[in-house]
């Protein structure tokens, strides 16, 4: 984390966060059909009680009643509406500026939201003409139309030939039945006033908990708020750096990405001074031999943020009336 | 709905907002959030122990926090332990859900509040993660896009014009010049096409916010207020998710809404739209049938401080505290969610004479 300047009095600290997913989605049979229709550079669409819907859905938007007569369209349009996107976002379709568009395309009734390539917005107006242009390589995701581009033929204004709307079955070989959609996206973490308190007390390897002034709890790590009295916690309080283990499980399975050998002993440790027990794991100790009331200490390794973990101190155990209220 | 006839009567009783603000880099949601609580409360004289239900509205994506409405319980006080729900929206749905509550006679107080983080983020993306992740969501359409297109289907359809809807900005952040909560008053620029047809003035500003309000019924609604805002209907209605299936000029269920919610019976004072953007306003006066006799966002509206999950609930706090100062006799409080004015609720407030 870094500081951010601040009002005075505070120094509040911000840290990159990113939260990414590969989200699975499993299709069912209409929107299998569409996404591989895709693929094939087939656009179907579904009849409905207000006509031939495309993107198709399952079920009746007005009706609720379920869908299921797919049709095929064709793969030129018109623009209903459009907006020019003159700062293209990362992700978006077209790396320079664009217009959004939602498209009906020609048989279908209702519009398709998707982007148009052309040079300028004044290339770009409702009732224009538009025809798909197919990405190279296609999966079955709405991306397999790279975007629509400007279709002079027939000229704007002509009403389009009446296209006849074809059944289609909706069956292809080797059919998609599920689509994998990342999703990502870029915060700046900021912990707030007691948080960066305290994570500027472990830069100097020092344990702070904070006290409500109501009801004179100490709390570790603090939030800044008293969860009991829901009032702001104020004053800051050392704790530790010993403490007691007020219970504790013992892990089995191996963590990815951690260089922890199993079993090891995961705890609930009880900070002197502190009102609240706080987690670690415990080492330098057999896994089989931890228990309530073990008096324990941190073990800070170089460059880490917060302790690695808690050892025994050699002093005799804590009677149990000394944590029983923290368990 | 309006509520059955043998039911006490609920009123919002008091209302508190924070100052919304660009970033609150300094503060926590929870320490962002519990001035308000605070305020709320000491305006009624009640402490958490002494409310019957409160609710909660907020969303963890506008953060990246997970869980972040539990951590915020703390700023509550949650022990002796309280009867609690929340949310994944605006603030005005935790509204709604504590008003039937009370509609139910099992307690006669709620405590409702609702915050956002918006700064955390990048709001237009963030935001396109609400899309449908089949047809939509993969191409990224951000929240200005949508709302653009919706404003060229306004003016092509003859609905409004680029100067009308600069004038709706200008007289927003006009009218915020009084609100000492807004984040964006006074003479603002109309600034370049953000994504055209909408220019950054026709667009909300990025913030973080949060709002409280008090809810009560009968005899302890009069206790606890000089001049309570009696709720004498709210209703919220959806509509359909595909974009190319919905008519973007119109907002059938925002009208739906307010005709279950008894708006349309007598003439209305005043109105809180919930228009993030000024062509959103547009939608929203036609879908109200709202004339000149009706002050549309005095507060300066969402154009000038949208704190997202919680500018809905604002709108219902700013409706009620104009009838508890007596500036308003019957308003209408509206509050969306969802892109190009999806979801829509609506609630109207009253003033006894
Ligand atoms: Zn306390």
């Amino acid at each position: 984390m870094t500081s951010a300047p601040g009002p005075p009095g505070t120094n509040p600290l911000t840290a990159p966060l990113t939260v990414e997913f590969p989200f699975t989605r499993s299709l069912g049979p209409v929107q299998s059909a569409f996404l591989t229709g895709l693929r094939e550079r087939v656009v179907l669409g579904i009849r409905s009680s207000a006509g031939i819907l495309v993107p198709p859905v399952e079920y009746d938007p007005a009706t609720a009643a379920e869908l299921r007569e797919l049709v095929q369209v064709g793969t030129s349009g018109t623009v209903t509406t459009w907006a020019w996107n003159p700062r293209p976002r990362p992700r978006q379709p077209l790396a320079h500026p664009f217009a959004w568009v939602l498209v009906r395309l020609d048989g279908a009734d209702t519009a398709l939201l998707h982007v148009l390539d052309t040079p300028g917005p004044e290339a770009v107006r409702t009732g224009m003409r538009v025809r798909i242009r197919w990405a190279a390589t296609r999966s079955g995701a709405i991306t397999d139309i790279a975007c629509f581009e400007p279709d002079d033929t027939p000229p704007d204004d002509t009403p389009p030939a009446p296209r006849p709307v074809r059944p289609h079955d909706g069956t292809f070989d080797s059919p998609v039945t599920g689509i994998t959609t990342p999703a990502r996206l870029d915060y700046t973490h900021t912990p707030g006033r007691a948080q960066t308190r305290y994570l500027q007390a472990l830069g100097g390897r020092r344990i702070t908990g904070e006290r409500c002034p109501s009801c004179h709890k100490v709390y570790v790590p603090p939030r800044g708020a008293c969860p009991t009295c829901g009032v702001a916690t104020t004053g800051q309080v050392e704790v530790g750096p010993r403490g007691t283990v007020t219970t504790f499980c013992i892990v089995n399975i191996k963590a990815r990405n951690l260089d922890i050998d199993v079993p090891y002993v995961y705890a609930h440790i009880a900070l002197d001074g502190a009102d609240l027990a706080l987690h670690g794991r415990i080492g330098g100790i057999p896994y089989d031999e931890v228990r309530m009331g073990l008096r324990v200490e941190p073990v800070w390794t170089d460059g880490a943020r917060h302790p690695d973990h808690y050892r025994p101190t050699g002093e005799p155990d804590a009677p149990d009336d000394t944590y029983r209220e923290l368990l | 709905m309006t509520p059955p006839a043998d039911t006490a009567p609920v009123a919002v009783v008091a209302f508190a907002q924070t100052v919304h603000r660009r970033r609150t880099d300094e503060l926590s949601e929870t320490e962002m959030l519990m001035p308000v609580l605070h305020e709320v409360l000491a305006a009624t004289g009640l402490r958490t122990a002494d409310i019957g239900f409160t609710c909660s509205g907020s969303s963890d994506y506008l953060a990246g926090r997970a869980f972040s409405f539990t951590l915020a319980l703390d700023g509550v006080g949650a022990w002796p332990p309280i009867s609690e729900s929340h949310v994944e929206t605006d603030g005005a749905w935790a509204f709604y859900e504590a008003w039937v509550k009370l509609l139910t006679g099992e307690t006669d107080t709620a405590l409702v509040y609702a915050y956002g983080t918006s700064s955390a983020g990048d709001l237009r993306d963030v935001l396109s993660r609400q899309l449908d992740p089949y047809y939509t969501a993969p191409l990224w359409p951000d929240s200005i896009a949508l709302a653009a297109l919706q404003a060229r289907a306004l003016i092509d359809a003859g609905h409004t014009t680029g100067p009308a809807l600069a004038a709706i900005a200008a007289r927003s952040r006009a009218d915020a010049a009084a609100n000492p909560y807004a984040q964006l008053r006074g003479a603002v620029t109309h600034g370049d096409p953000l994504v055209h047809p909408l220019h950054t003035g026709d667009c909300p500003p990025v913030g973080d916010g949060a709002a409280a309000l008090v809810l009560a019924a009968g005899d302890r609604a009069r206790e606890l207020c000089a001049r309570p805002a009696w709720i004498t209907g709210a209703d919220h209605r959806t509509e359909a998710h595909a974009l190319g299936v919905r008519d973007l000029t119109d907002s059938p269920s925002t009208r739906h809404a307010a005709r279950r919610a008894g708006a349309f019976d007598r003439p209305l004072d005043l109105a809180e739209l919930h228009a993030p953007f000024t062509s959103q306003e547009v939608v929203l006066r036609r879908a109200l049938d709202l004339d000149e006799r009706v002050r549309v966002n005095p507060s300066g509206g969402a154009l000038a401080a949208n704190p997202v999950m919680a500018a809905g609930l604002v709108r219902i706090g700013e409706a009620a505290a104009a009838i508890h100062r007596g500036e308003a006799d019957r308003a209408l409080a509206h509050a969306t969610s969802g892109p190009c004015l999806q979801q829509n609720l609506v609630t109207v407030l009253e003033g006894e004479a």
